[in-house]
């Protein structure tokens, strides 16, 4: 069999860990809509355009639901050792972490999906013609965020201060991307989309290091 | 077929392992006994590439495992402390799993034959979470024989089992060496795999005190070897005995 098939084997069990714990992913879900509503009441979008800080904003709730999956994740491999399951199996140690990292890119692409247009609802953000390439901003943004979230949450499950380690460790990496998606809004707002395109380079750059990195690596970290 | 040499291992300062050589041969069941802390789980994490040793060698067919660890890994069933099992999943589910990262053929009805065996096939639908230690206990050697390994590596495989899983084990083990398996057991129920291994180990403080022969040895003449191998005198050699059995 495959690489890619026993990646997605990997991928496919995840799938199924997530769906038997529905009700981790409802609390997570509900979690960041609570910090949505938050914002929303703090700064009334209908006095105020929010439109600088929308980005800022859905991102601090993409953080923390993102950051409580990618824990969860890591948790339920940690019961029973059950990473050391994948571990004494054949497959290449990239592809335990390719299909983690794929598993926890889907779960935030799932809790992105419905906060989203929450947020674009709430805080009134001008939806126009710079709705694509914002959501392209975001993808990329988020595949950074799963690749370096899968590698630190693998880094961090070994200690027994897992879940206060992970953000601690997360929030000061991904602060790039985060910057880099709120320059790509302001871009888009202001209409002058030529601005976009190094912000755009740096995302994809971000990517492919945060993917490469762990991909070598993972190998080591499994082991103790 | 799997053998260690001159392996060490450090944690820290403590050498939890000092030049361990042990050679697993197909046919063969090697009992591996010792006091708690002696270094028993950490040699069969060695053996079963989970941990790497501080010096030494791991070898296949006499070769080093470096740099064929997958091939090596697809001949290997591991049974350790821990269950290695995904509590959400069902028994299916895992064994299932499992068989697919190993590339098993036909694995449905292979999952379904191990579900069979292992007594759990009434319980196949049910997550592991709502097992009991010993159904746990079972679906994990039921995973470590699933892809057909050449070698077993059995860490305390009798947690938990009643009974009639102790037996089923049994022959589970004997199948396995009568097949041409090597197999690796290390249990502190010294009579009982006494009688099933056809050789034996000591380990003692990370070193391998004594070894030998399973063969005309009775439960009585073992007791007194493993004893004397540990220099513990008869008195708190019974107390020892006793605080040995189902501990980890
Ligand atoms: N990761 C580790 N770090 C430090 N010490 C360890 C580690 N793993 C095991 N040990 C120590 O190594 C010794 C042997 O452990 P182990 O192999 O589990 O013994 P056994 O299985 O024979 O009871 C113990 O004293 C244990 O405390
Ligand atoms: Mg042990």
């Amino acid at each position: 069999m495959g690489f890619l098939s026993r990646t997605m084997t990997v991928v496919w069990k995840d799938l199924m860990v997530e769906f038997r714990a529905k009700e981790m992913l409802l609390s997570v879900l509900v979690f960041a809509l609570m910090v949505l509503v938050v914002f929303g009441f703090a700064f009334n979008p209908v006095e105020h355009d929010l439109s600088d800080i929308f980005a800022g904003i859905m991102w601090v709730a993409y953080l923390f639901a993102g950051t409580l999956g990618l824990n969860r994740s890591f948790m339920s491999e940690r019961v029973n050792d059950a990473l050391q399951g994948l571990v004494i199996s054949p497959i290449d140690r990239s592809s335990i972490f390719l299909g983690k990292f794929m598993s926890n890119f889907l779960f935030m692409i799932a809790v992105e999906l419905v906060l989203t247009p929450v947020s674009i609802i709430l805080l009134k953000y001008p939806f126009h013609k710079g709705a694509l390439l914002l959501g392209a901003a975001l993808l990329l943004g988020t595949f950074g965020f799963a690749a370096i979230g899968t590698f630190l949450a693998a880094l961090a499950s070994n200690t027994r201060a897992s879940e206060v380690l992970l953000p601690v460790l997360i929030f000061p990496l991904l602060a790039p991307v985060i910057i880099a998606v709120v320059r790509v809004t302001d871009a888009i707002l202001g209409g002058d989309v030529s601005g976009v395109m190094p912000a755009f380079r740096f995302l994809a750059a971000y990517d492919v290091i945060f993917l490469a990195i762990p991909f070598l690596l993972f190998e080591y970290m499994l082991e103790n | 077929m799997l053998e260690c040499k001159g392996v060490s291992r450090l944690a820290g300062h403590r050498e939890i392992l000092r030049g361990v050589d042990l050679p697993l041969e197909g046919g063969q069941v090697c009992a591996l006994f010792g006091p708690n802390g002696a270094g028993k789980s950490t040699l069969l994490k060695i053996m079963a590439l989970l941990t790497r040793p501080t010096r030494g060698v791991v070898l296949w067919d006499g070769e080093p495992v470096r740099g064929r660890e997958s091939k090596v890994r697809q001949q290997l069933g591991i049974v350790s402390h821990a269950t290695y099992l995904y509590n959400n999943l069902t028994a299916e589910e895992n064994l299932y799993f499992h068989g697919r990262l190993f590339g098993i053929p036909r694995l449905r009805e292979r999952v379904e034959e191990i579900l069979e065996k292992v007594g759990l096939y009434y319980a196949r639908r049910d997550t592991v979470g709502t097992f009991s230690r010993g159904m746990q206990q079972r679906l994990t050697i039921g995973r470590a024989i699933l892809h057909e390994p050449r070698v077993l590596l059995l860490d305390e495989p009798y947690t938990g089992l009643d009974q009639q899983g102790q037996a089923f084990l049994n022959d589970v083990i004997r199948d396995f060496r009568n097949a041409g398996g090597a197999c690796l057991l290390i249990s502190h129920d010294l009579p009982d795999a006494v009688a099933l291994a056809d050789k034996f180990i000591i380990l003692s403080e990370g070193r391998i005190v004594r070894e030998g022969s399973c063969s005309d040895m009775t439960a009585e003449s073992f007791d007194n070897i493993y004893r004397e191998a540990l220099e513990v005198d008869r008195e708190s050699g019974d107390a020892w005995a006793i605080q040995f059995r189902g501990e980890g």
